[in-house]
Order: C-alpha cells, then sequence, then structure tokens
C-alpha cells in the first residue's frame, strides 16, 4: 500500500487529486435529485480541470511567469543579478527559462474560468425560472409535475 | 481585402450582434435589417474564402501575424471541406433569420433584440468552430454556440422549455469539459495546441502517438463531441431542447449544432489524430458502426411512435447522426464512407432546415404540432407542400434530392468496408422515413379538411403560446411569403445539392487528398 | 436508487479510464515536461518561445498578459463574447418588462443609503469602500502589464463594487447609479473596443489583431511599444464589458429580471 502511494500516485499526484474531485463532480452531477446540487457538482467537474492545467505549467523551484523587469538599461540588469530568486535556474539544463513557470496554462484556464462563471450563471437563472414556474427544483417532483402537465392537455 | 475574408465571417455577425446590443433595445425594428445584413455579408466572405480554397487549395490566415514559429498564435485553416461547410452555416442562417422577421407573439418582442444578439452570437460560434486550425480555440468557440444556444432554446414562453434547456446546458457543459480535458490531455503529450502542429508530432512521434494519454485524449474528445453532437446512448437532451424551443430557433438549431459537432468530429479523425491513428487501432472501427447501426434503428424506431411532427423530426436527427458517424467511422479503402458523411453533413442541414421551416410555419400561423391536425394540408397550402415534400423525399431519399446520393455514398463505403449492418440499418431506416412521411403525405393530402369540426386544442402541450392574434380560426391558408421564401430556398437547395453532388464530392475529396496522411489511403 | 447506481457505474468507468491515462504522465513540477519544454517531431515549444522571446516582442513582463491578450488575443476575445453571450441569454431567460406582476417584489419605498438609519452602519462603511475598491480595479486594469492582473479581474471587481452598493443598499441604489441602458450599452461597447483594435490593422493592410502595425496611431517608437499600449486598450474593453455583464446578472438574478426591489 505505501508502495503503492509512493510509486504510483507521489509522483502523479496532482493528477490523481484532479480525476478523484472530477469523479466527485460527476457523481454529484449525475446522482443528486437537486438540480442545484447538479449545479455544485457541474461547478467541481469543471474546477478539477482547471487544476489539471494548472498542474501542468508547474516547475520544480519556478516563480510566476511576470518577467524580473528592470528597465532597458544595463545597469540594472547588473542589478537584477544580485537577485538571485528571479533569475537563477534551478535545473541542472541549466535552461534560463526554467526560472518561470509556463504561461501557456494559465492563459487557457483563465478563459475556461470565464466560461465556466457564464455556464453558471445562465445555470442559475434557468433554475429561478423553473422554480418559478413549478415551485420545485427537487428533480423527480419536476418531472411528475411535467408529466402531470402533459397528461392535462 | 481579399486575404481578410476568414475573419470577417465572424466578425460581421459579431459586429451585427454587438450593434443590436447598441441600439436594438431602444428600436427593436433596427434588429432584423442589422442581423439579415450582417449575415449577407458574411455569406459573400464565406463564398469569397471557400472560392479561394477551392482553386487554391487549403490556407492559413494568421490571426495577429504571428507565423513562425508554428502554434505560437491562433490560425485560421480554411480548405474544401469547411469551406463548404461554411458556406451551409451562412445559407443555413441567412434563410433562417428571414423566417424570423415577424417575431410569433406580443411577449415576445420585449425579447426581439436578445433573441437577434444570441442568434448572431451562435452564428458566430459556429463559423468559428468551423474554421479553426486551434484545438483549444475550438472549445471557446463550442462555448461561444453552447451558451447561445441555451438562451435561445429558453427564450420561449413555454413552461418546459426551462427544463430542456437546463438538461441541455448540463450535458452540453460535460460534453464541453471532456473535450477541454482531452484537449489537456493532447497539450500535456505534446506541448502544442495548433491542430497542424499535434498532427506532426503524432505522425512522426511513434512513442508519444502510442502512449496511453494520447489515447485517453483521443477518446475524452471522442465522448465530449458525441454528447455534443447526441450520438445514441447519450443524445437525451436533444428531443426536449429542440421540441420545446421557439419556431425561430429550432430552425437555427436543429440544421446546424449537431452537424457542426459531426463535422468537429471528422476534423479530429482527418486533422488532429490523422485516420491512419485513428483506424489503427483495431476494433475500434467496429465498434462505432455498431454503435451507430443501434444509433439508427433507435432514432427510426423512436420517430415511429411520436404524434407531433418536431419531436418526430428530433428523432430522424438522432437517426441521421447515427448515418453520420457510422459512414466516417467505416474505414473503407476508398473512403466513401467519410465522403458520404461529410456530403450528407451538408444535405442534411438543408434538408433539417426545409423540414423544421415546415413545422415553424404549422406551429406559428396555424398553431398546429400534431401530425393528425393536417387533413387538407396540400390544397390549402400548395407551395408550403411543395418545399415539405422535397425535403421530405430527400430524407426518404429519392433521387434527384441530396438525400438520395449521400445515401448512395454511404451505402457504397459500407459494401466496400464489409459493413453488411450499417448498410442493412440505412435502408431499414430508409423505409421507416418513407412510412413516416407516406402517412403524413396521406393525412395531408385525403385527410378531412381542419376547417369542418376541429376541436382546436389551445395551449395543447406547454407550447403555450397562440402567435396568431386574429387567426384564432384553425383555417389553413397559405404561409406568408417571408415564410415561404427560406422554404422554397431550402427545397430548391436540396435539389441543387443533388443535381451537382459530382462537383462537391470532388471538392469533399481534394480535402481528403490535402492532408497528406490519407493519400496513400486514396490510392 | 437508480441514478445513484448509474453515476456509480459512469464515475467508475470514466475515472479508470482517466487514472489509465495518467500512467506514462511525467512528474509533477518537471521542467523537461513536453507541455514546458516541447516534444519531439513538431514545432519549437510555445511556451518557451513566450518565455525567452515575447519580451522582446512585445515589451510586457507579465508573460500571462502579453500571450492573453496578443499571442492567443483572438480566444480572449471571444472569451468576452461568452459573458457578454451569458448576460444576454440570462436576460433572454430572466428579463420581464413589468407585465408579470407576481415576480415584483415590492421595494420599501424609503431606502437609499443616504436615509436609512437601520442601515446606516453598512451603508457608511460601503460608502467608504466603494471608490477604494474601484481604485485598486483601475489600478489592477492599468497594472495587468506588471503584475498579476489585467482586464478580466478589474473589471470583476468593478462590478462587485456595484454590487457592493446593492447588498449594502438596495438595487434601486445600484440601478440609479448603472441602469439597464448603460450596462448594455458597456457591455457591447468593451466588445467593440477589443474587435475594433483587431479590425484597425486590417483597415491597414494587416491581418486580424496584428497590434504591430498600430505604431503610427499611438506615436510610438517600434511596433513592439505599440503591442503593448494596444494591450492596455485591449483590457479595458475587457473590463468595461465583464463589469457590466457581473453586475447585469446580479441585477437581473437577484430580483428575477423585474429590476425591481430585490434581496
Amino acid at each position: 500500500m505505501v508502495e503503492f502511494l509512493l510509486n504510483t500516485v507521489k509522483p502523479h499526484f496532482n493528477f490523481w487529486v484532479y480525476v478523484i474531485l472530477m469523479m466527485i463532480g460527476l457523481w454529484s452531477l449525475i446522482a443528486k435529485n437537486n438540480l442545484i446540487k447538479k449545479m455544485m457538482g457541474l461547478a467541481i467537474f469543471q474546477s478539477a480541470i482547471i487544476l489539471f492545467y494548472v498542474s501542468l505549467g508547474v516547475k520544480d523551484g519556478a516563480t510566476i511567469p511576470v518577467l524580473d523587469y528592470h528597465g532597458e538599461h544595463a545597469d540594472h540588469n547588473a542589478a537584477a543579478k544580485d537577485e538571485p530568486a528571479m533569475t537563477l535556474p534551478t535545473s541542472s539544463a541549466g535552461n534560463p527559462a526554467d526560472a518561470y513557470a509556463n504561461p501557456v496554462p494559465h492563459v487557457l484556464m483563465l478563459t475556461a474560468i470565464v466560461v465556466g462563471v457564464a455556464t453558471l450563471g445562465v445555470a442559475l437563472a434557468l433554475c429561478e425560472m423553473i422554480f418559478k414556474e413549478f415551485d420545485t427544483l427537487e428533480e423527480d417532483e419536476l418531472l411528475r409535475k411535467i408529466k402531470a402537465l402533459h397528461d392535462d392537455a | 481585402m481579399l486575404e481578410q475574408l476568414p475573419a470577417l465571417i465572424l466578425l460581421a455577425p459579431l459586429f451585427g450582434a454587438l450593434l443590436i446590443g447598441l441600439v436594438g433595445l431602444h428600436d427593436r425594428r433596427a434588429c432584423f435589417p442589422i442581423a439579415f445584413a450582417s449575415l449577407v455579408v458574411s455569406l459573400a466572405s464565406a463564398l469569397g474564402a471557400a472560392m479561394r480554397a477551392f482553386t487554391g487549395g487549403a490556407y492559413n490566415y494568421f490571426i495577429g501575424g504571428w507565423e513562425e514559429p508554428l502554434g505560437i498564435s491562433i490560425v485560421l485553416r480554411v480548405d474544401a471541406l469547411n469551406g463548404l461547410l461554411l458556406i451551409a452555416i451562412a445559407v443555413v442562417a441567412v434563410l433562417a433569420v428571414i423566417f424570423t422577421i415577424r417575431p410569433s407573439s406580443e411577449k415576445d418582442t420585449d425579447k426581439t433584440a436578445y433573441f437577434y444578439i444570441l442568434f448572431l452570437l451562435l452564428c458566430v460560434g459556429l463559423f468559428g468552430i468551423t474554421i479553426t486550425g486551434d484545438a483549444f480555440n475550438l472549445f471557446v468557440l463550442i462555448e461561444v454556440s453552447a451558451l447561445t444556444s441555451y438562451g435561445l432554446v429558453a427564450i420561449g414562453t413555454s413552461r418546459r422549455c426551462k427544463m430542456a434547456a437546463f438538461h441541455y446546458l448540463l450535458m452540453g457543459t460535460v460534453g464541453a469539459s471532456f473535450y477541454l480535458l482531452g484537449v489537456g490531455y493532447l497539450y500535456l503529450k505534446t506541448g502544442s495546441l495548433n491542430i497542424e502542429d499535434i498532427n506532426t508530432i503524432l505522425t512522426t512521434n511513434a512513442t508519444v502517438a502510442q502512449s496511453p494519454g494520447i489515447v485517453t485524449a483521443f477518446l475524452l474528445i471522442l465522448v465530449g463531441i458525441w454528447i455534443k453532437m447526441a450520438f445514441f446512448p447519450l443524445y437525451g437532451w436533444l428531443p426536449n431542447a429542440y421540441s420545446y424551443c421557439p419556431s425561430g430557433s429550432s430552425c437555427l438549431l436543429a440544421p446546424l449544432m449537431t452537424k457542426v459537432s459531426v463535422y468537429v468530429m471528422i476534423r479530429v479523425m482527418l486533422s488532429l489524430f490523422g485516420l491512419e491513428w485513428v483506424f489503427g487501432h483495431p476494433g475500434w472501427s467496429d465498434l462505432v458502426v455498431w454503435l451507430a447501426v443501434i444509433a439508427i434503428l433507435a432514432g427510426s424506431i423512436m420517430a415511429l411512435a411520436q404524434r407531433e411532427i418536431k419531436r418526430m423530426l428530433c428523432y430522424l436527427i438522432v437517426a441521421e447522426i447515427g448515418y453520420m458517424v457510422g459512414g466516417a467511422w467505416l474505414n473503407d479503402p476508398n473512403l466513401w464512407g467519410l465522403t458520404g458523411a461529410s456530403y450528407h453533413i451538408l444535405a442534411d442541414a438543408l434538408m433539417t432546415l426545409c423540414l423544421f421551416l415546415f413545422a415553424g410555419i404549422l406551429f406559428k400561423y396555424h398553431g398546429i404540432s400534431e401530425i393528425g391536425d393536417l387533413g387538407g394540408l396540400f390544397k390549402k397550402m400548395p407551395l408550403t407542400s411543395i418545399g415539405f415534400v422535397i425535403g421530405a423525399l430527400a430524407m426518404i431519399g429519392v433521387p434527384p434530392t441530396s438525400g438520395f446520393f449521400s445515401k448512395f455514398y454511404l451505402i457504397r463505403g459500407g459494401i466496400e468496408g464489409g459493413h453488411p449492418e450499417y448498410v442493412g440499418a440505412l435502408l431499414i431506416s430508409s423505409l421507416v422515413n418513407a412510412v413516416l412521411f407516406f402517412r403524413i403525405f396521406e393525412i395531408a393530402y385525403f385527410g378531412k379538411n381542419p376547417a369542418d369540426g376541429h376541436s382546436h386544442d389551445h395551449g395543447h402541450d406547454s407550447h403555450g403560446h397562440d402567435d396568431h392574434g386574429e387567426a384564432a380560426s384553425p383555417v389553413l391558408r397559405e404561409a406568408p411569403t417571408y415564410a415561404l421564401i427560406p422554404l422554397l430556398a431550402a427545397a430548391a437547395l436540396i435539389l441543387l445539392l443533388g443535381i451537382f453532388n459530382g462537383q462537391i464530392i470532388e471538392l469533399i475529396r481534394t480535402a481528403f487528398g490535402n492532408s497528406a496522411i490519407v493519400v496513400s489511403n486514396l490510392r | 436508487m437508480n441514478p445513484k447506481l448509474y453515476a456509480s457505474i459512469a464515475v467508475i468507468i470514466t475515472g479508470l479510464v482517466l487514472l489509465y491515462g495518467i500512467s506514462d504522465f511525467p512528474t509533477f513540477g518537471d521542467p523537461r515536461s513536453p507541455a514546458n519544454s516541447g516534444v519531439e517531431g513538431g514545432a519549437p515549444s510555445t511556451s518557451l518561445y513566450y518565455i525567452n522571446e515575447s519580451y522582446g516582442a512585445t515589451k510586457v513582463p507579465n508573460l500571462v498578459t502579453s500571450v492573453l491578450a496578443d499571442y492567443r488575443g483572438y480566444d480572449t476575445m471571444f472569451e468576452t463574447v461568452v459573458v457578454f453571450a451569458a448576460g444576454m441569454a440570462i436576460f433572454a431567460i430572466l428579463r420581464c418588462f413589468g407585465r408579470d406582476d407576481e415576480a415584483v417584489i415590492t421595494a420599501p419605498t424609503k431606502s437609499s443609503i443616504d436615509g436609512d438609519h437601520n442601515r446606516i452602519i453598512v451603508g457608511t462603511t460601503c460608502r467608504l469602500a466603494v471608490p477604494v475598491v474601484q481604485i485598486f480595479a483601475l489600478y489592477v486594469v492599468a497594472h495587468g502589464h506588471h503584475s498579476p492582473g489585467g482586464g478580466f479581474q478589474g473589471g470583476v471587481m468593478l462590478g462587485a463594487s456595484f454590487i457592493l452598493i446593492a447588498l449594502a443598499g438596495n438595487l434601486n441604489d445600484a440601478l440609479g447609479r448603472f441602469s439597464e441602458r448603460s450596462y448594455m450599452t458597456l457591455a457591447s461597447l468593451g466588445i467593440i473596443i477589443y474587435a475594433g483594435f483587431g479590425v484597425l490593422p486590417q483597415v491597414l493592410g494587416k491581418n486580424f489583431l496584428d497590434f504591430g502595425v498600430l505604431e503610427k496611431f499611438f506615436l510610438t517608437d517600434g511596433p513592439e511599444m505599440a503591442r503593448s499600449h494596444s494591450m492596455l486598450g485591449v483590457e479595458i474593453g475587457v473590463a468595461l464589458t465583464v463589469m457590466s455583464i457581473m453586475f447585469a446578472i446580479f441585477a437581473n438574478l437577484s430580483s428575477r429580471g423585474t429590476l425591481k426591489g430585490g434581496l
């Protein structure tokens, strides 16, 4: 068990965490009866994907992808060298790019977060209208009421 | 100027929507002209952009002018296949917008501006999906089209459309999220988001291409798109969403949303992973074709059980999706299945538009939604009937309509690929369609005119609003001109697409030839 | 119990497929992973390109901003369109124009922050806080080039400042300062600014969103600074749309689309 945790889970723990979170979201999306709880499941589901993406861009010992910017002057660049945390590469390969995290997942996830928020807003609006029409947000009751509506007609 | 056309296709409806946002709320008479004009502009640009691809082959449009190295910026890519689809989307959108020229009820007029904004943004999303060359950008545009379509479904006044829209939203978001996750796996394994670049990596780097991560990525993307296109086990949201939404919305949503998803699947198979990679996995093709067979049969059988026209058409869409997915996965040596599926995207968009326009006319002007109420239709509404008959014949697959030729190529692919079950399902489904539509013909031709003793059931089910102020009398009359024009134009295009099928098939096959992977396959 | 059974089956199958996929993924934090430094066979890694080259090409030290607003500016434009579309969808679903009487929650007659003595502490605190929030939001928008921040974050803060007014007092207070007419106008205007920055280069004969050609408009030396300045303009457009739509969504959701009373 411990070996499994150390050898299989530990190097990929970010992926394990995202899979578990995503499955929690998916489960409540399908199994829960209340529409708001379904929406929460959806939110967890989307957040898990965001977590997955952001964890792709992580590099050991790297800082945020904002360059250590001191203007164009040579003396400032020299001064910058005194700040080891910002400019010293941490990888053995010595690539200076290793000092900064990968910006691409951050950019993509900014987009995905906004999309998620927008979707949840629309879902909330729909829930509000459904509650106004049927006075309930429990799915089984809703289906019963809709069926009654159909039979009446 | 001509190089700018690919961007202009999207920008015209985008600016149209924003302009309506600025002026439409104050003056709702401005909405329709703006929407119509911007869609015509994008139709013209789509024609121009596609013509260049037809004559000169596929080309790229680099957003922001960043060309080197490939993939740092987003690319729009036009080839013959998506050129044809761009034209089809623009044509369907223009015809559908003409149908919406008069709002369907007094209560709806408050929301006219929102309706047109959502309508145009949906077109933006669909154009963008078709033309983009970037896997992540595809996700953003899928979400643009998805969010607008939730709004277009829920904009109706019916009580049930909100619930239908909510289910649609849940399913659609899960589908898009699976797609997003699949793109994430691809990015993790290849470090790239550009479709062309990923394809190069997968064809040249075998260790990456055969890794479990890439296989999972493909499965995730495929399942995500299947949810979006309502492929068989995942179709639950479609019938409610499309049959309870207002007529104006369904005329745009039903012909385009699912078809564009099928295009995305073909694009993913053809350009992102490459056909050799996809069909290099034994067993996948057979499995998907069997699923498609079940989809075709299930869709047809459920369509038989429906009494409402729109619901029946919705289940027929489920069957048609089965045609296209099955066709794309036939893996026959000459790619006739894939060709037929691509051709069927165009044909089916027009057929569905034609039939949904017919259903929309009946519901909007006469409040009819049941098949049984169609008695005396052919006599009272001859022009509408002509449009409907052509659409129905295309659905059955009678020459010279486009439906016949797409089925011809699909069956040819099925025979050459050794999938008799698919051929059988296709023929059975054609038979069911014939039964369905000839039943309607019979009622419409021989049935009693509903004017005599027709008990008009107001608010049957929950379509809610009866929009015809003076038309409380159930007498059938010919539809107004602005509703007839799109219907007859769609019918004419179905015939044209059928008559010129040779040229169009040739164009589609040049698009396959352009991606170098399949050239060997074609010979 | 059926839905729970289905859910469990679906979750287990999906989970197993996902876990199968991650078996050969790079370890967490590996700087040599394909995502971080590319892979054999394709174009050079975009991530390394951005880190090494983008400052020279755009003069923006915040890589996320330069990638977001320039290299992948097309995505970001549609991201803003998504926000706009969500707003329009919510209005289409909820907005009712005063005919649906049952939904109107009657507002208290006297409810301004200024006059209501029951809310004097909350009202005064919010009145003090709102300008600070807004100034900080403007800073976040304007300083996105050099530090974490940008149009979305700043726009959300600006929208939140109006929501704060509505929470502290009454929806009418907030709508008095930011009416339906103005938020619709500003929301559309924001994307028009963004897309306008994209179309201007087209007028000058370059591709969509090719900001470099705008150097003559900004009177800057070289296309790099033109790109930098255009990104600021684009971020302002994003902030306008996000601010308007965030507040509009709150106003519509909290009053069930009547824009009256609420909370």
